[in-house]
């Protein structure tokens, strides 16, 4: 157990050099994120109607959030299968360290990482303009539920990066990451889409946890009539969860099989 | 007890048979050397023996400890440096090293006494603070190299150590294979260059579909092939036919024929007889010889020979057929 841990003590400080060795990539992902905040909250905001009414940018930021922490399932994927392919996975295979360090390592390098760049996304949405309206406590379960989030799609990511064999297939997950992230009720009150597209965007879990972020941080469009929105906090806890159900014994499972 | 030791290994991906009864035994403090063409199975076998692949059938020992249900243990004694540099590129030479010391379980000083150790011994102490993806592959490979050394581990498996090194840095890799095999290390080399085998290993085993097909010192497979290859280079090329027909009266095989370099060259058991009679009857033909010598057949030739019979054998009829006509 303690070799386990000093294992992935030594992974997660892999992680974290990675960072420190290549800023340039880890400022592009924060700038892309600041980019999309200002380009909506701005260019776009003054036409956008406010489902209930309200200020767009505060509309707006809880979903950004949300959006943040779903990137990062393509931040995992890329480096899980890059490891694979370059040989430094097996290398930890032949090596007589903690095999469950490996992923428990990528776990909290990836969740250090996110937790900073969610804290600079909250830094930029205060800047701007954004509040928090709710209770310190509801701010704190809103952080917590986009911290589950990032780890359920962390494991998605593991059990991506094993499967895919090659950094083009990586990149082709990462584009279907835009419509997932784009058809919610983000940017726009679904009710305000062409209906099939609307319900697409209504039942879009991610749609739940944005709802869920709204009611939390206080801010305007947390929904009610549709059936998702009444129920947005049990969602946004639920079907993280879910995945984690599934994605952990996957890649798990994935990983052992490695061996095969 | 062999340091390394495999009985009928079996192998497949989907329906094709990969390795079909690998078998190996490799004693300790000595070098064996794995070769074989692309595809033979090579890295397969390494992967197994390394803990990394699982066999469908057959057992493997290494350090006498068997690699399905003793991994830990085998990986605790073996160092491996896989086909293609397992380092991490976004991290200096010396943090991997710093890494890798410390995921065996070294502490931290010492993890870093390690890493600036091994970074001398290869070379590497100026390069070593880049960060690795401003290594030539050379620098990589011997980085490569280095992290799996570690620990000094008794077992060592090489998989195309130096493929893509050059001459200086392959000596540098040979040099460092001679060291550690004194100093008892076991190793297990696979490679395509059939002279860094005669160099480097005491057994060779020639791997062909997923078998060992032939196995000895390279000594004794060079004498399996015929003994020594007679070499006869003729002045005009149009007698290339003639003198063909005369190197075979003395051998049991067929002479090849190289038209290019206008030579024929026969494998003879009796070197000193073949070589006068061979003389005697050119002269007599009237052909005329640039060049004329005995010497030892090279592993290039015994490994064609050992690997490539299907392919060989239409070759030969191929040439016979120049040779007749
Ligand atoms: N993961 C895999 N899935 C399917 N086939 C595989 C896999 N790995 C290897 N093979 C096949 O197994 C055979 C042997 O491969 P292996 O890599 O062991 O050969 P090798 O002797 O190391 O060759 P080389 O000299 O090219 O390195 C090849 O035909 C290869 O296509
Ligand atoms: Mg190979």
């Amino acid at each position: 157990m303690t070799t386990m841990i000093r294992d992935s003590w030594t992974m997660t400080q892999r992680g974290l050099a990675h960072w420190v060795r290549m800023p340039g990539q880890v400022i592009a992902g924060m700038a892309f994120m600041i980019m999309l905040v200002v380009l909506f909250g701005y260019l776009f905001g003054g036409a956008m109607r406010v489902p209930g009414g309200g200020d767009y940018l505060e509309f707006l930021m809880p979903g950004m959030f949300v959006m943040a922490v779903t990137f990062g399932i393509a931040e995992t994927m890329i480096a899980v299968q890059a490891d694979a392919d370059k040989g430094i996975t097996d290398r930890f295979r032949s090596m007589p360290m903690s095999q469950a360090a490996v992923l428990a390592g990528r776990n909290t390098a990836d969740m250090f990482n996110s937790v900073a760049n969610l804290a600079i996304l909250i830094a930029t949405g205060l800047v701007l303009g954004w509040r928090v309206r709710g209770s310190a406590l509801e701010a704190a379960a809103a952080i917590g539920l986009l911290l589950l989030l990032r780890l359920a799609v962390l494991w998605m990511g593991i059990y991506l990066g094993l499967l895919i064999r090659s950094a083009g297939a990586a990149a082709a997950v990462q584009t279907l990451l835009f419509p997932l992230t784009m058809v919610t009720s983000t940017f726009a009150d679904p009710a305000s889409m062409p209906a099939w597209l609307g319900a697409i965007a209504e039942w879009n879990p991610l749609s739940a946890t944005v709802y869920a972020m709204r009611d939390l941080f206080g801010n305007p469009g947390a929904g009610g009539g549709s059936w998702v929105a009444e129920h947005a906090l049990l969602h946004a806890f639920a079907w993280p969860v879910v995945l984690l159900a599934i994605f952990v014994p996957l890649s798990v499972h994935r990983y052992r099989n490695l061996s095969r | 007890m062999p340091a390394i030791l495999a009985e009928g290994l079996r192998k497949r991906y989907g329906s094709k048979e990969v390795l079909s009864g690998f078998a190996l035994s490799v004693r300790e403090g000595t070098v064996c050397g794995l070769l074989g063409p692309n595809g033979a199975g090579k890295t397969t076998a390494v992967r197994i023996l390394s803990t990394l692949l699982r066999p469908d059938g057959g057992r493997a020992e290494v350090a006498g400890f068997d690699v399905r249900t003793r991994q830990a243990d085998v990986r605790r004694r073996i160092g491996l440096v896989g086909q293609n540099a397992a380092v991490d590129e976004v991290l200096s030479g010396w943090q991997n090293l710093v890494m890798f010391g410390r995921l065996h379980h070294l502490g931290t000083r010492a993890a870093k006494a390690r890493a600036t150790e091994l970074l001398g011994r290869f070379g590497l102490d100026e390069t070593g603070k880049k960060p690795v993806k401003q290594y030539s592959g050379g620098m990589r490979r011997r980085l490569d190299i280095a992290a799996s050394l570690i620990l000094a581990p008794p077992v060592l498996f090489l998989d195309e150590p130096t493929t893509g090194l050059d001459p200086r840095s392959r000596n540098e890799v040979w040099s460092m294979v001679r060291e550690l095999v004194a100093g008892g290390t076991t190793v297990l080399l696979t490679t395509q260059y059939l002279d860094e085998a005669d160099q480097l290993a005491g057994q060779i085993c020639v791997l062909d579909s997923g078998r060992v097909t032939a196995e000895g010192s390279p000594g004794q497979l060079k004498s399996e092939i015929g003994g020594d290859r007679l070499d006869v280079v003729v002045h005009d090329a149009a007698d290339l036919a003639r003198a063909a027909g005369v190197l075979a009266r003395y051998s049991e095989s067929p002479p090849e024929t190289d038209a290019d370099e206008r030579r024929v060259s026969v494998a003879v058991r009796d070197r000193v007889t073949a070589l006068t009679r061979v003389a005697g009857d050119l002269a007599a033909e009237g052909i005329t010889a640039e060049d004329i010598g005995v010497r030892r057949p090279t592993l290039d030739e015994v490994f064609l020979h050992l690997t490539g019979h299907k392919e060989k054998e239409t070759d030969l009829t191929g040439r016979k057929k120049e040779v007749v006509a």
